[in-house]
């Protein structure tokens, strides 16, 4: 892995716990658990750890000064007792006291060492294993000295002999000593197993802390996945109704809450199943009756067909008005053939029965054989109609049946819109999709017809003559062409400026339509634009209409 | 030439208006509205080309296509009332000529059963050798080795018109003109089912042909005499 690569992980890590963190329930309720349980149990444990502490230490003060009191008792007593009368034994008297004082504390490790100290005398030293001046504060001293009564403080006791220095409690008091004057007696109690007691407790708490912390830690992921466990089953088994597997029903275990979820699931999924069955049935039977009518209605069709024609050849014969009404039958005939036809083509769609049949072609020669099929329409119109095409071939997988049938449309209705202005076909590639739009210079659209014009048996204007006459299902079909194709099919149109259809196919069968290499809207009518305004319906494969203003 | 045609069709009125098209277009019509009764006419009246309805109460269209077709290859136009169904390709591979679909133009329907009936009768005597086949055009006779192959007419037209060219690739569209008559474009299933048969008949292996040979993305042709 490369720096920038590290880099960019660990620049990334933080949107990919944020994601984790909302995605998991587990990890939230786990979290939050743990974090909350290492508070209360540090806040626990200190509180535990100092009242433990004060209590010990409490304990501890009061023996020391009832053990300091019985010390300075006696050796007060052993001061009456003994013989004054040699004043320089005063010394060798306090050592002797402060060593049977010390003797009340027992062996090694002693209790409590004494330390007799004067400010007028000195006086010697005991032995190296006892406590140095300096383990007495000066503030202790400076206590018993000025105020002549019993002090005590918390202290440091060092030692001459190397022994590292020991938390202690020194408790001080005046000593009269006759002929030596005032000295000071200090006691001086080593905390040490205090100390080892303390680090006990701490260390349990800390340990009982810990586990603690992680039991609680596994009991909310224990108790979250008794929930969660069966809400992601749940949410899996939604998923997959949703996804078109309505036989998915979810296992109901006993009577809590997360059962009752699952009834209800399973009632919501039975009814739903039932209800979009219920659904299929009646718009498989509409189908059905559709595609019947019109096979039913085709027999009869022929017969009358053939009747009408045989009227129409020998109308010669007849009377004006008989003569006319036999030309009217075919006519009217034709139309209702073509309307039939289209029925057809339409339920085929809506049957899903229709089936794209693609060759790898030209997609200018269907255009250009189009545009020769209906030049006769064109010219009997007077339209002229001009082709703007690469010179090199626009090569796609299309059916030519359909791509033939919807350009046909398109020109057909563009040139009896089309008012006999020009109509302007442009074809186009891209990468992977091709175009053809087809432009008049028409009447156009009004706002919002542009999505009508796809609606079926949909009339522009009721009151405007046909010359063509189509079906009203021209743009329906072709719209179920395009999209079988994967690709779009969009109109355009403003009054006045005329009106713009195009097919955007992909160059590979399967492919999706993203952008056309065509504009929607034309660019002659977008220049002179003071306000944009898109109009536009589009087709892309899942149904939704793709966004106007992006495949510009 | 006189044409007598066998219509089976089991709605009456549209029988009795396919005949009375029929006549005024100088053919001689025979109608059979019973699917039962269609081969038995058939022997009877021996006709030159059998318009055949596929839905029959009955016994059906396709059934009485390939009766008619185990015993003689005369000329049979399906009417149909679906366009685009496993219907038109079954009928075809049992050995139904041609298609029409209803609704149809009298004219149209006319048009086919010409091209259909449409035979080669004036003509010089041409013999044309395509790999080991000998086929007397107008004697309408196929040989290999001395013994002749039965064809339906249109499997020989077929073969004639491929024959006539080998050097010349002919697309589906200029078969469906040459030996259908089509003038527009119509439904190129008509020649792959029929090159299928005619393989099945004249090809020492139908799976690896070499007299009626597949030109990949344009069409068929002879293969080399």
């Amino acid at each position: 892995m490369s720096i920038d690569a590290l880099r960019r992980w660990v620049s990334r890590a933080p949107r990919r716990v944020r994601a984790r963190w909302r995605s998991s329930l587990y990890l939230r309720v786990v979290a939050t658990t743990l974090t909350l349980s290492i508070v209360v149990v540090a806040v626990l444990g200190q509180v535990l750890v100092s009242r433990i502490t004060s209590g010990l230490l409490e304990a501890k003060q009061r023996a020391s000064l009832i053990e300091a009191q019985a010390g300075l008792n006696q050796a007060q007593s052993l001061l009456a007792a003994s013989d004054l009368s040699e004043p320089s034994s005063g010394e060798d008297l306090i050592s002797q006291i402060a060593l049977q004082l010390a003797k009340r504390g027992g062996g090694t490790p002693r209790l409590y060492d004494v330390l007799v100290l004067s400010s007028s005398a000195s006086l010697s030293q005991l032995g190296s294993s006892w406590p140095t001046e300096q383990s007495v504060p000066q503030t202790l001293r400076t206590a018993v000295q000025d105020d002549g009564v019993q002090a005590s403080t918390y202290t440091q006791i060092t030692y001459d002999d190397g022994r590292p220095p020991v938390p202690g409690y020194a408790v001080g008091s005046p000593l009269e000593v006759p002929g030596v004057g005032t000295a000071e007696l200090y006691y001086l109690f080593p905390l040490t197993q205090e100390q080892q007691t303390l680090d006990l407790i701490r260390r349990t708490l800390f340990f009982a802390g810990v586990v603690l912390v992680l039991l609680l830690g596994w009991i909310s992921w224990f108790v979250t996945r008794q929930v969660v466990d069966p809400v992601r089953y749940a949410a899996s088994i939604a998923e997959e109704f949703s996804a078109g597997h309505l036989a998915e029903r979810m296992r109901v275990h006993g009577e809590d809450d997360l059962a009752r979820l699952a009834r209800s699931f399973n009632d919501m999924a039975e009814s739903l199943q039932l209800k979009i069955g219920q659904l299929e049935d009646l718009s498989r039977v509409q189908r059905r009756f559709v595609s019947d009518v019109s096979h039913e209605l085709r027999t009869p069709l022929t017969t009358v067909r053939m009747a009408a024609d045989v009227l129409h050849e020998s109308r010669g014969a007849f009377d004006q008005a008989t003569a006319r009404s036999a030309e009217l039958l075919q006519n009217q005939l034709d139309r209702f053939e073509a309307l039939l036809a289209d029925l057809l083509e339409i339920s085929r769609f809506d049957a899903g029965a229709a089936t794209l049949e693609p060759i790898h072609g030209d997609l200018r020669d269907t255009v250009a054989s189009v545009v020769e099929a209906l030049a006769p329409v064109a010219e009997r119109n007077g339209t002229s109609v001009r082709v703007q095409a690469p010179k090199t071939p626009v090569m796609a997988d299309f059916d030519p049946r359909r791509v033939d049938r919807v350009l046909r449309n398109l020109l057909a209705n563009a040139i009896e819109h089309g008012e006999s202005r020009p109509i302007d076909i442009r074809v186009a590639g891209a990468d992977d999709v091709v175009a053809v739009s087809v432009r008049d210079h028409g009447t156009g659209l009004r706002p919002g017809e542009s999505s009508l014009v796809f609606n079926r048996f949909w009339r522009a204007d009721p009151a405007r003559v046909r010359s063509i006459g189509g079906t009203g299902l021209g743009l329906p079909i072709a719209l179920e062409d395009a999209r079988l194709h994967g690709g779009w099919l969009q109109a355009w149109g403003e009054p006045g400026e005329g009106a713009n259809f195009r097919l955007t196919l992909p160059r590979r069968a399967g492919d999706e339509v993203r952008t056309s290499p065509l504009p929607l809207e034309p660019a002659d009518v977008r220049h002179g634009r003071r306000m944009p305004l898109t109009v536009g319906a589009g087709v892309s494969r899942s149904g939704t209409p793709p966004r106007n203003g992006n495949d510009r | 030439m006189k044409g007598r045609i066998l219509v089976v069709d089991d709605d009456t009125a549209l029988s009795e208006m396919l005949g009375i098209v029929l006549r005024g277009e100088g053919f001689e019509p025979f109608l059979v509205s019973d699917g039962d009764h269609a081969v038995s006419a058939f022997k009877e009246f021996s006709p030159d080309l059998v318009l055949l309805d596929l839905m029959l109460p009955g016994k059906d269209g396709i059934e009485i296509c390939r009766e008619i077709r185990a015993e003689s290859g005369v000329p049979i136009v399906m009417l149909t009332a679906k366009g685009d169904t496993i219907d038109v390709v079954l009928g075809l591979e049992t050995g139904a000529d041609d298609y029409v679909v209803k609704p149809f133009k009298p004219k149209e329907l006319v048009a086919r059963i010409r091209a259909r009936m449409r035979r080669t009768d004036e003509g010089r005597p041409e013999s044309l050798e395509i790999a080991d086949l000998v086929i007397d055009v107008p004697g309408h006779t196929v040989k290999r080795n001395g013994s002749s192959i039965a064809l339906t007419p249109l499997e020989f037209d077929l073969l004639v018109a491929l024959a006539r060219k080998p050097w010349q690739v002919f697309t589906r569209e200029t078969l469906l003109e040459q030996v259908w008559g089509y003038r527009h474009a119509a439904d190129t299933r008509l020649v792959n089912v029929h090159v299928q048969r005619l393989r099945s008949k004249i090809e020492a292996d139908p799976e690896h042909p070499d007299i009626v040979v597949t030109v990949r993305g344009v069409g068929y042709k002879a293969g080399p005499s």
